[in-house]
C-alpha cells in the first residue's frame, strides 16, 4: 500500500486558503492608482496630525506680516491677518478630515442598522424603514444642510454649542446615511437566503447573532467601499458649508472657510485661495482612487490581471 | 403601467405630506423662530405677545401646521393681537399656492421665487446641456478606444473632475479669465467675474453669453467628469455583446453599429440618471450663484438662510422636495418605457 501520509503536495498560490483581509490587500496592492492614492492620503493625514509641530500659531494675527507671498519663512504665504497659511491649512485639514470622518461614522451608525433590519426581516419592517429612507432621500440635501447648520448653531444643546465640528458632522451624517441603508438592505436580502443562515437558524442562533456574525461580515465589502467614497463626499459638503459661512466658524480654520476668507483678496493674492482648494482636491482624488481600488479588490468577479496559465 | 403611475403618485403625495410635517417641525423648533426677524430692536414683552397672537404663533403647532397648509381664511383669527378672534384670516395656505410673505421683504414668497427662478433655470439647464454635449463624445471615444492614450487621459480627467470643489474651481476660473488673461483687442478683462448682464441699456446676446461662460464651465465640469465615465462603463458593458457581433456580420458599418445600436442601449441608464439629476437645476445652484453673483434661486435661498427668512426657506425646500420626488417617478417611468425588459416586474 502506498503511504499517502508522507506525500507532500505544495499548495499553489491559488489553492492556499486566505482570509478576506489578506485577499483584499493582495488585490488592492496591484491597483497602481489606489496605492498612489493611499500614499498621498497617508501623507496628508500625517501632515495634519503633525500640524502642532509648526512654529506658527494658526489663530494669532500679526498684522505686520500680512499678505506675504510664499517664501522660505512662510512656505505658503500669509493671509490678511499675517497668519502663516501652511499652518492654517494643516490645522484646517485636521478639522475638515475630522468632520468627514465623524460624519461617515454617524452615517454608518444610522444607515447600516436600518438597512440590516429592513433586509433581514422584510415585510412591514422593511416597508416602514424604506419609507423613511425615501423621505430623507427626497430632501434637497445641500439646502437642508444649510438650514440645519444655521438652526443648530443657535439651539441650546450644550454638545452642539461647544463644538461646531460635532454640529457639522452630525448634520452631514444624518443626511447621508441613506446610501448605506439601501446598500446594506440589498446585501442582506441576498445573503439571508444563504444556506449557512438556514443552518445557523436550525442550530438555534438568535437573529442578532446571524445578522452580526454571518450576514454582515459577508456584506461588508460594499459598505467599506461606499464609506471611503462617502468620506470624500462629506469633506466636500463641509467645505461647501464652511465656504458659505454656515460651517466651521472663524477663527477656527477649515479648508472651506479658508477659501471663504480668501474671496475678498484672492485676485491680488491668489495663493490664499489656491492652496486650501488644492488640499481639498488632493484629498478627494486620493480617497476616490482608494475607493476605486477597494471596489476592484472586493469584487469577486473581477479578474485583475491575466497572468500565465490563468489567462 | 397606468396603475403603476397612479400608485406612485399617491405615494408621492403621502411622502410630500410627511416631508412637509418634518420641515415644518424643524423650522418651528428653531429658537430663532419666526419672530427673530424682528429681533435686534428692543421690543417690550407685551408687544411681542401681541405680535405672537397676530401671527398666530400662540396656537399649538399642529394648528399652525394646518393654517400653513390650508390657510386661515376659513376661520377667525386675531388680527389685532388683543386675544379676541375677531376677523377671518387672510392666508390661503400652500395647498392653494399661498406660501406666505417673506420676512425680509414682505413680498409674497412665490413672487420672490418667481422672479429668480427663470435665471436659475437658464443657468442650470445650459450647464446640463453643455455638460452632455461634451461628456457624450468623450464617453463614446473612451469606450471605443479603450486603453488608448485618449482613454487614459479621459479617465484621469474624470477622476480629477469629480474631486475639484465647485467653489474653488469658480474662483480659479475667475482668477484666470478675469484677473490674468486680457482681451487681446481691448486690453480689458476677458470675461466678467459675475452678474448676469452688464448694466447697459439693451439686450446684447454676446454680453449675456460672456456672463454665462464662467458659471456654466464651473458647474459643468463635475457633470462632464461623471457622465463621461458612466457612459464609458455603460458602453463597455454593451460593446462585447452578441447582438452587435450579429449586426456586424450582417454587414452594417461600424459607424451604424456603434452609434445606432450600441449607443441607444448604453444611453438608457444615462437618461435615467439625468432624470434623477433634474432637481439639481432647482436645488444645486447655491454655490455657483453665490460666487458669480447670479441673481437666481440659489442665491435667494442663501440670503434667506442668513437672515432666517423661514417662509422663503420652507417654500424652496418644499418645492425642491416635490421636484425630487416627481423626478424619481419620471426616472422610473422613463426607464420602464425605454427598456422593455424591466416592464413586467
Amino acid at each position: 500500500m502506498t503511504d499517502y501520509s508522507s506525500i507532500e503536495i505544495p499548495l499553489s498560490q491559488k489553492d492556499q486558503a486566505i482570509d478576506l483581509a489578506s485577499n483584499v490587500w493582495k488585490r488592492f496592492r496591484r491597483h497602481r492608482g489606489a496605492i498612489a492614492g493611499a500614499i498621498i492620503f497617508a501623507v496628508l493625514v500625517t501632515a495634519t496630525i503633525l500640524s502642532f509641530l509648526s512654529p506658527y500659531d494658526p489663530e494669532k494675527s500679526s498684522l505686520k506680516d500680512k499678505f506675504q507671498a510664499p517664501s522660505a519663512t512662510h512656505l505658503l504665504g500669509t493671509d490678511a491677518l499675517g497668519r502663516d497659511m501652511l499652518t492654517r491649512i494643516l490645522y484646517g485639514g485636521r478639522i475638515s478630515l475630522s468632520v468627514g470622518g465623524i460624519a461617515v461614522a454617524i452615517s454608518l451608525l444610522i444607515g447600516v442598522p436600518i438597512g440590516a433590519l429592513a433586509g433581514y426581516y422584510g415585510g412591514r419592517v422593511d416597508a416602514i424603514l424604506m419609507r423613511i429612507t425615501d423621505a430623507f432621500l427626497s430632501l434637497p440635501s445641500f439646502l437642508v444642510l444649510i438650514l440645519l447648520a444655521a438652526i443648530l448653531r443657535e439651539v441650546d444643546i450644550p454638545l452642539f454649542k461647544r463644538s461646531s465640528v460635532i454640529t457639522i458632522s452630525f448634520v452631514i451624517g444624518i443626511l447621508s446615511w441613506m446610501t448605506f441603508s439601501r446598500l446594506v438592505r440589498a446585501a442582506f436580502l441576498t445573503l439571508r437566503e444563504m444556506d449557512y443562515v438556514s443552518a445557523s437558524r436550525a442550530l438555534g442562533a438568535s437573529d442578532s447573532r446571524i445578522m452580526l456574525g454571518h450576514i454582515l461580515p459577508n456584506g461588508i465589502g460594499v459598505v467599506i467601499v461606499e464609506a471611503t467614497l462617502q468620506l470624500g463626499y462629506a469633506i466636500i459638503q463641509e467645505a461647501g458649508l464652511s465656504f458659505l459661512g454656515f460651517g466651521i466658524q472663524q477663527p477656527t480654520p477649515s479648508w472651506g472657510n479658508l477659501i471663504n476668507t480668501a474671496q475678498d483678496h484672492f485676485i491680488k493674492y491668489p495663493w490664499l485661495a489656491i492652496f486650501p482648494g488644492l488640499m481639498i482636491f488632493l484629498t478627494i482624488i486620493s480617497v476616490n482612487y482608494i475607493g476605486d481600488g477597494l471596489r476592484d479588490a472586493f469584487d469577486p468577479y473581477k479578474v485583475l490581471e491575466t497572468v500565465g496559465e490563468y489567462t | 403601467m397606468a396603475t403603476y403611475i397612479l400608485r406612485r403618485l399617491l405615494q408621492t403625495i403621502g411622502l410630500l405630506f410627511l416631508l412637509s410635517i418634518i420641515l415644518f417641525a424643524l423650522v418651528n423648533v428653531a429658537p430663532g423662530g419666526p419672530l427673530s426677524a424682528f429681533g435686534g430692536r428692543r421690543i417690550r414683552p407685551e408687544k411681542i405677545e401681541i405680535l405672537k397672537r397676530q401671527f398666530g404663533l400662540d396656537k399649538p403647532l399642529p394648528v399652525q401646521y394646518i393654517y400653513w397648509l390650508a390657510g386661515n381664511d376659513w376661520t377667525q383669527v386675531d388680527s389685532d393681537g388683543d386675544g379676541v378672534q375677531d376677523s377671518p384670516g387672510t392666508r390661503k395656505g400652500i395647498l392653494r399656492g399661498d406660501f406666505g410673505f417673506s420676512y425680509r421683504t414682505r413680498e409674497p414668497v412665490l413672487e420672490e421665487i418667481g422672479l429668480r427662478l427663470p435665471n436659475t433655470i437658464t443657468l442650470m439647464s445650459i450647464t446640463m446641456i453643455v455638460a452632455l454635449v461634451i461628456a457624450i463624445p468623450i464617453g463614446i471615444f473612451s469606450a471605443i478606444k479603450q486603453y488608448s492614450a485618449f482613454d487614459f487621459f479621459a479617465t484621469t480627467f474624470s477622476f480629477a473632475g469629480q474631486a475639484i470643489p465647485e467653489f474653488w474651481l469658480g474662483l480659479l476660473l475667475i482668477l484666470i479669465f478675469y484677473a490674468w488673461l486680457k482681451n487681446p483687442v481691448t486690453g480689458e478683462p476677458l470675461l466678467p467675474p459675475g452678474g448676469m448682464y452688464s448694466l447697459e441699456d439693451g439686450f446684447s446676446l454676446s454680453d449675456r453669453i460672456s456672463h454665462l461662460v464662467l458659471p456654466v464651465l464651473t458647474g459643468a465640469l463635475s457633470w462632464i467628469a461623471w457622465y463621461s465615465r458612466f457612459l464609458r462603463s455603460s458602453l463597455l458593458e454593451i460593446l462585447p455583446q452578441n447582438f452587435l457581433r450579429s449586426a456586424r456580420a450582417r454587414g452594417l458599418s461600424e459607424q451604424r453599429v456603434i452609434y445606432k445600436h450600441a449607443l441607444s442601449n448604453a444611453l438608457i441608464p444615462i437618461v435615467t440618471l439625468l432624470a434623477l439629476d433634474l432637481p439639481y437645476i432647482f436645488t444645486g445652484a447655491v454655490l455657483i450663484e453665490t460666487i458669480f453673483a447670479w441673481p437666481g434661486m440659489g442665491r435667494l435661498y442663501y440670503q434667506a438662510a442668513v437672515e432666517r427668512d423661514y417662509p422663503l426657506l420652507m417654500a424652496v425646500l418644499i418645492i425642491g422636495a416635490a421636484f425630487i420626488i416627481l423626478s424619481n417617478l419620471l426616472a422610473d417611468v422613463l426607464y420602464a418605457y425605454l427598456d422593455p425588459r424591466v416592464r413586467y416586474e
